[in-house]
């Protein structure tokens, strides 16, 4: 199925190599060029093996979620639905609670986005340009509190919304994210890169500290705030832990406490798998479009100086 | 880390003529206003909690009211003794977590990272067509959230699934994955005739478990998590390879080739050695992030079968939560936080010794980066 559609990339791959290549006695190119094809060959397919280790999980789901039940178990390697059906999908838009799950993930991941983008930034910019007593303290204050883990906080942060009487609500779900010190750490690195001329000049005419801050530094700053960005919406749609500790109303699920007890097997019976794929898939389309609008970004944030 | 240890960047000199005065005005106030926010929601969220559970710890509070109140009781290492050394059923099941969790480390951390690096070099290459296909490719399973992949792997590893009908296409017998309890090297002793639990081997070694079940390796339940872990970090630490690999430039390369080097001896000899910074700093992370393990756990099976997939997070919160004991639970998540800890500080120390030898100018600009992008993995799981 793959090989067919080998040979003319490998060939194109191959000629790119050999241009590339110094001239040579014409039987010798002859040799490369076999031990070129013959290698190229070989590692294209070992990748397209791998490719596709990695994203038929991903097609086989979308696909199944289209099947009917007994199809889905029946034929689990298929691609395609022996009859299609989007009974699935009618099913979890009608009879389940996953549009208020969405709305919910859709709430929350909004406030904690922009809460985490703004303040993160307004710290991060403290801590590498204003001289103020005790920033040092901060700092390392908060370089310690990165290193905890966040799996021990689970019992913690429990404890604490029980204590402050915010178990259970949106606040209790919400307030916790909205500050994370790996945010800080980045946009402190990022402002610490950027000249601070401007910003002096700003100031010798006059400007305000939060009025520099707000129109001069943070746009210079975008990229580092686009990271940011995609970091928070990330991390907030697909959170998990800190959701199954702060509520138990089901009213206040997300997409993952959510959709976790559909997998668990807390609603329903049967496997049901076209049921759960579906749902799988839909909370995944969001972070995925995030991810292919700023792919370039995401995958540049690598790119060293050498390019091409 | 900090930034004390570091020169101070030169940009810095004409702030501390203009100390005191003139533009530098109103500092010290904006400096806290602006870093109030943070410094309130990390220390009531998270320091304040930390303290709240270490009481809970040494407290015989059961979950009623609050937990400061008159009638709490402090009870000392109590919690503590009763999960490491009380010879029970907390004891064993403490002692079972932590012996699932070990073999999940000893196969997930070498695995992720061998197979990241392989996927990073082989994307690196300069020839290759539809590179930032296969790159997005390897990647996108780190961006989706742990629940949806790990519902996608309950399907693909059910009984009747893809996987088991691709190893019947080959001719072999798939196992039912979820409710396979065996461990891996028992399975493998079982085809030599060893029988369960051989002489020699049944005694009691530590934590209530004989050296026969330390030995037994991950259950088979456990395996289809290693493989769900590995397929969804290789992404993430393919891309700080891939960083890395760039750093290093076409020059070293094409020098090694002019040497004479064939493809191998240039990875093991000038490639891998280059990356070695990158390579502990995937091994930390890898080691930090394993002992967390607790998304995958809460939804496939919560431990089962028989307790073969508990893990040290997921006791914890089992212990509290389901059970109502809170403070064996927050004394659990204190002992794992103390492991996470040492090891950390172990790999930084060793990580230190190495790098010592080798600290010249691209190598910490390299590890700069490298900052970064950890901590952008690390928020993105």
């Amino acid at each position: 199925m793959t090989t067919t559609a080998l040979p003319p990339e490998v060939n194109a791959a191959t000629q790119a190599t050999i241009k590339r290549s110094p001239p040579r006695p014409p039987s010798g190119v002859r040799r490369e060029w076999q031990r070129f094809h013959i290698g190229a060959i070989l590692s294209y397919a070992m990748l397209i093996l791998f490719a596709i280790i990695y994203i038929y999980p991903f097609l086989v789901a979308v696909s199944s979620s289209f099947k009917t039940d007994g199809d889905a178990t029946n034929n689990p390697l298929s691609l395609i639905p022996q009859t299609w059906t989007v009974a699935a999908y009618q099913q979890l838009f009608s009879g389940s609670p996953l549009p208020l799950w969405a709305l919910n993930t859709a709430f929350i991941t909004i406030i904690v986005t922009t809460a985490r983008v703004f303040l993160d930034s307004l710290a991060g910019y403290a801590l590498s340009r204003l001289k103020f007593r005790g920033r040092t303290v901060v700092f390392s204050a908060l370089i310690a509190v990165m290193a905890v883990p966040n799996v021990v906080l689970l019992i913690p942060r429990f404890l604490i919304l029980k204590q402050f009487g915010l178990y259970d609500s949106y606040a209790g779900m919400i307030i916790p994210l909205i500050v994370d010190a790996g945010g800080i750490f980045i946009m402190k690195q990022f402002f610490e890169s950027i000249p601070v001329s401007v910003e002096e000049a700003a100031r010798i005419d006059g400007a305000g500290i939060f009025r520099t801050f707000w129109t001069i530094v943070l746009p210079m700053a975008r990229p580092a705030l686009v990271t940011l960005f995609i970091l928070s919406f990330q991390g907030s749609w697909n959170e998990f832990g800190a959701f199954v500790v702060s509520r138990q109303n089901p009213d206040l699920n997300t997409l993952t406490t959510g959709i976790a007890s559909l997998f668990s097997g807390q609603l329903g019976s049967g496997n049901q798998f076209p049921l759960k794929l579906a749902a799988a898939i839909l909370m995944t389309i969001p972070v995925a479009t995030i991810f292919f609008i700023f792919q370039r970004k995401i995958m540049n944030t690598t790119e060293g100086g050498e390019k091409g | 880390m900090s930034t004390s240890t570091l020169p101070r960047p030169a940009k810095d000199s004409p702030r501390n003529r203009n100390r005191g005065g003139g533009i530098r005005s109103g500092e010290g106030r904006f400096g806290w206003l602006f870093t109030a926010p943070a410094i309130v929601i990390i220390g009531v969220f998270l320091v304040l909690p930390i303290f709240l559970a270490l009481w809970v710890s040494v407290s015989d509070w059961g979950g009623l009211g609050s937990p400061i109140n008159s009638q709490v009781g402090f009870v000392g290492a109590k919690n503590f003794a009763h999960v490491l050394t009380s010879g029970g059923l907390a004891e064993k099941d403490f002692g079972t977590s932590i012996r699932n969790n070990l073999w999940f480390v000893v196969f997930v951390v070498p695995l992720q990272t061998a197979l990241a690096l392989f996927l990073a070099v082989q994307v690196n290459r300069r020839v290759l067509r539809g590179r930032s296909f296969f790159r997005t490719a390897y990647y996108f399973p780190s961006v989706t959230s742990a629940v949806a992949i790990t519902g996608i792997f309950a399907f693909l590893f059910a009984s009747s699934g893809a996987v088991n009908s691709v190893i019947a296409a080959l001719g072999g017998k798939g196992p039912t994955w979820f409710a396979d309890p065996r461990g891996l090297f028992h399975i493998i002793a079982g085809l030599f005739g060893v029988g369960d639990n051989p002489p020699g081997l049944s005694t009691p070694a530590f934590l209530e478990l004989s050296w026969w079940d330390w030995l037994a390796g991950p259950s088979v339940a456990m395996c289809v998590i290693i493989i769900l872990v590995i397929f969804t970090t290789s992404g993430t630490f393919m891309l700080l390879f891939l960083a890395a690999l760039q750093n290093i430039g076409v020059e070293v390369e094409e020098a090694s080739l002019i040497d004479g080097a064939g493809p191998f001896r240039k990875f093991f000899s000038v490639t891998l050695p280059m990356l070695r910074p990158t390579l502990f700093t995937v091994l930390t992370l890898g080691l930090i992030g394993t002992w967390q393990i607790f998304d995958q756990i809460y939804i496939l099976g919560q431990g089962k079968p028989a307790k073969t997939t508990l893990t040290p997070a997921f006791l914890a919160y089992q212990t509290s939560f389901k059970d109502l004991n809170w403070g064996d639970g927050a004394a659990i998540s204190f002992v794992l936080f103390a492991i996470i800890v040492t090891l950390t500080l172990l790999q930084r120390l060793v990580l230190r010794d190495r790098d010592k030898e080798r600290l010249d100018r691209p190598m910490s600009r390299l590890l700069a980066n490298e900052k970064t992008a950890a901590e952008k993995s690390r928020s993105i799981r």
